[in-house]
């Protein structure tokens, strides 16, 4: 309790993507493999950036000093992945963005050091799991996104303040996989146990007795790691019933990785009500352990769209096509030239059209520009227009097509003109949609995406998909 | 704003048109040769008569010297390039140039060889930077928008506006077929045509014009010269070019079923001819039927029939070749393919045939006698468009 005040969180969202992969399918097709249940799947057109921007966004106002961005899988290296985050966020340039990166453990590295520290910092983790077709990290790994802001009561109502945090730390090889390779490797898992499970305990009581409080004082506990033998064997250490032992999303979504502390905190914190002490033990290479004490202010916010409405929101994708969509096959693509890479110079200069989707909107005229123009398209004033952001509006479909000749990564393009509900049109690509039940008047939000890659550079843009529970931010 | 023309001005006096198709073994040069010597041919003149050129190509070359090489000559030769209206835009030009009395005779060229970029469809013209934010979609997508958004306006049923499409393209496919320079020389049934693949919303195989190397050319003189090239010269009525704002596709007051770029070309261009009633004045049309929803457009914008009745006119077969009002008599972008420079070229080429008598009797128009015909070119897409119409006259006056 001593050194961290009331240090805890302000607010956390995460964003699970829409596509499932039923695991039976996987072994129906190589004859081994799967599982029972599904898998979160990020679409061909999202990634790591993309998903935890799009967890930010389910995020009521925030004003951080710093965004800190931690993913095994980045869609970049060298260059910060934060600032693209930044960017679609609309943060001002004096907020610092920093990457955390490269392995499991600097998701929840980076949720702990934030609440140790002094500032107000928004903490995103994001992940796309995937291994070799019929691995168990291809059938047990999902891909979601979780944003929390740490803060200070000052800065305002703590959802769950921290009681305590442990740690501890030791070298071993578990799993481990060389930069530029496609998929993890792992050691025999009855190895991992016997490090994992003293690294717990070690962790759990250090988390403990930081906090000052007893393991029967816990009420909901959420254990997570990639080892999944190592929390089978933990969970009846801890001294905690088999019943507080919180949701882990293994049928649903899958292990996420660096997310996935921030995910089934989320989870838990969307259901668990007031006044409740709540533990998290993280196991990746070490063990960390997060005390929490939910407030009152938790029972006044409802989640802009919880991890529950987000599991249930969902369609599935064949098994082809997340092999394709993973590259793991490639498929045969439109006879059509694939779309060169983008002008750094121009992305640059239009970074709040192509980032923040802000538009203009003319002051004489009212008329909406997207994207934002210097002359008014009704009226003809010059350089009189006010900023436009768009990111946030709701739409309906004035008309839409379903383009099967275009270039795309996943053929076919659905393309529609959105009319904004506030004003403002706009013809944007859709996703996360089934054409066949597409209808002209269709609400839809907008959704910050990878049009596509060329000469390594992501070219990153919004698109359009049907509102289906509540609306992000 | 003035748009004054230059009527009875400038005429056409030689033309040459390549045949149309995926000529694997032709180059540019090749076919530039080809359309440049039967245009020289039939104004009955050497190309040293030829006192300066305009080249219309989209994507097969820039500057002037895509032309002065394979003609192996030191000329003026100005390249232009307005997408799909490129053709037409160089005999715009060339014909301004006449009329200004700069020069006495200027050719207008255009040519496009698509078939060597190994992709099917036309291969995007610009190369020129991005930020990664425009539209990616096919032009086929565009256009297909068109067709519902026509249909609910007009309350045309979805299973009335495949028969309209279709019956447009039966009627480009059957004037092709009599026509030994188009690409596509095969009728095609209406069954065919409805239960092509699709390739973009409702839009089949055969509601798309298809891709095809070729090149045509056109010889313009100040009209009083005319007669000394040939006794049936093909006069400039008038030419009218809009670069549109594009704003279309952010602009909630567009509504996809018509096209302003069009519809003003046309106006300005009729003005300039004198044309108050196109209907009985203009005897008939080469229109860029890209798409077949295009086409259904177009008849209103040049005002061939009133808003919201052009679908029951195309049913009646009032754009039929022996129809009162013939549209694409020699089978259009549908059977001809688009060359994007020669294309707007090959249209003046069909006015030329036609308003001469020399189109042969298989598919010669019954309304010649009207005395005027329209070429007409849209580049880009719905919302964001140039459009290109001329009129031309076989009288003066």
């Amino acid at each position: 309790m001593y050194a961290l005040g009331m240090r805890g969180i302000l607010d956390l969202a995460a964003y699970v993507p829409y596509w499932r992969l039923n695991r039976s399918e996987i072994r129906a097709t190589f004859g081994s493999g799967g599982g029972k249940g599904t898998r979160a799947v990020a679409s061909f057109d999202e990634d790591t950036t993309t998903i935890g921007t799009e967890a930010a966004r389910l995020l009521g106002s925030v004003s951080p000093s710093a965004l800190w961005f931690a993913t095994v899988s980045p869609a970049y290296l060298d260059k910060t992945n934060a600032t693209t985050i930044h960017a679609a966020l609309r943060f001002d340039s004096d907020v610092t963005a920093l990457d955390w990166g490269g392995s499991i453990r600097s998701g929840v590295g980076a949720l702990m050091t934030a609440l140790r520290g002094n500032d107000p910092v928004l903490v995103v983790t994001a992940d796309i799991r995937d291994g070799l077709p019929t691995s168990a990290d291809e059938s047990s790994g999902g891909d979601a996104a979780a944003a929390i802001m740490v803060g200070s009561d000052s800065e305002g109502p703590l959802l769950a303040e921290v009681l305590g945090m442990g740690s501890a730390t030791e070298e071993f090889i578990d799993r481990w996989r060389l930069p530029g390779d496609r998929r993890s490797k792992v050691w025999e898992e009855r190895f991992g146990e016997t490090r994992y499970v003293p690294l717990g305990e070690e962790a759990w009581n250090a988390g403990l007795k930081d906090a000052g409080i007893t393991a029967a004082e816990i009420d909901q506990v959420i254990i997570t790691s990639s080892h999944a033998r190592s929390v089978r064997a933990i969970s009846s250490r801890l001294g905690v019933e088999a019943d507080k032992i919180a949701l882990d999303y293994s049928e649903t979504i899958g292990y996420t990785g660096s997310a996935h502390a921030g995910l089934a905190l989320t989870g838990l914190l969307e259901t668990v009500g007031a006044k409740k002490t709540i533990a998290l033990l993280s196991l990746a290479d070490g063990a960390d352990v997060l005390v929490l004490r939910t407030t009152d202010a938790i029972t006044k916010r409802k989640p802009v769209r919880s991890v529950a409405t987000q599991i249930e929101a969902r369609a599935d994708v064949a098994y082809g096509k997340f092999l394709s969509w993973r590259e793991w096959v490639t498929l045969e693509p439109p006879r059509r030239p694939e779309p060169g890479r983008i002008s750094a110079s121009i992305s640059s200069r239009r970074e709040d059209w192509k980032y923040g989707f802000v538009g203009s909107r003319d002051r004489t005229s009212n008329a909406f520009h997207l994207p934002p123009a210097r002359v008014s398209m009704k009226g003809g004033a010059v350089d009189d227009m006010d900023p436009a952001p768009m990111a946030a509006e709701i739409g309906t479909i004035a008309t839409f097509t379903i383009d099967r000749i275009a270039y795309s990564p996943s053929p076919p393009i659905v393309f529609a003109v959105i009319d904004f509900e506030g004003g403002g049109r706009t013809a944007v690509e859709m996703c996360d949609v089934d054409a066949e039940s597409l209808k002209m008047g269709d609400r839809v939000e907008m959704t910050f995406r990878r049009l596509f890659t060329s000469d390594g550079i992501h070219n990153y843009f919004w698109k359009a998909r049907p509102v289906r529970d509540g609306v992000a931010k | 704003m003035s748009s004054h023309g230059i009527k009875d001005q400038v005429a056409i006096v030689g033309m040459g048109c390549t045949k149309f198709g995926e000529h694997w073994t032709l180059g540019t040069d090749d076919l530039l040769l080809w359309s440049t010597s039967e245009a020289l041919e039939s104004a009955g003149i050497e190309k040293d008569e030829v006192d300066a050129y305009w080249l219309g190509t989209a994507m097969s070359g820039n500057s002037g010297q895509t032309l002065s090489r394979p003609l192996s000559m030191c000329k003026p030769v100005t390249r232009v390039e307005n997408y799909c209206a490129t053709g037409s835009e160089a005999l715009r030009n060339a014909s301004y140039a006449v009329a200004s009395g700069a020069y006495d005779v200027a050719m207008a060229v255009g040519v496009e060889k698509v078939k060597d970029s190994g992709y099917q469809g036309l291969v995007g013209a610009s190369h020129a930077p991005t930020d990664g934010t425009a539209r990616t979609l096919s032009a086929a997508a565009m256009f297909a928008m068109c067709a519902p958004a026509y249909g609910n306006k007009y309350g045309v049923t979805d299973e009335q506006m495949r028969e309209v499409l279709a019956r447009i393209s039966w009627k480009n496919h059957q004037n092709g077929a009599r026509n030994e320079r188009a690409q596509f020389r095969k009728e095609v049934s209406m069954e065919t045509i409805c239960g092509a693949p699709l390739m973009a919303g409702d839009l089949g195989v055969f509601d798309c014009s298809g891709v095809a190397d070729g090149s045509a050319a056109a010889i313009v003189v100040r009209a009083e010269d005319a007669l000394r090239y040939t006794d049936k010269p093909i006069y400039i009525k008038g030419l009218s070019f809009l670069a549109g704002a594009g704003t279309g596709n952010a602009d909630p007051d567009y509504d996809y079923t018509w096209f302003p770029e069009i519809n003003a070309a046309a106006k300005d261009a009729y003005a300039q001819a004198g044309v108050t009633d196109p209907r009985s004045q203009i005897s008939m049309a080469e229109v860029h039927d890209c798409f077949t929803p295009a086409e259904l457009l177009i008849y209103e914008d040049l005002g061939f029939a009133e808003r919201g009745t052009a679908w029951k006119e195309v049913l009646n077969g009032t754009f039929d070749l022996d129809g009162s009002m013939p549209v694409n008599p020699d089978g259009g972008l549908k059977s001809f393919g688009h060359p994007v420079g020669a294309s707007g070229l090959r249209m003046f080429f069909e006015n030329w045939l036609q308003l001469r008598n020399d189109a042969p009797p298989e598919r010669r128009i019954t309304t010649a006698d009207r005395g005027l015909g329209l070429v007409h070119n849209l580049g880009g897409y719905p919302g964001e468009m140039v459009s290109f119409v001329g009129v031309v006259g076989n009288q003066l006056g």
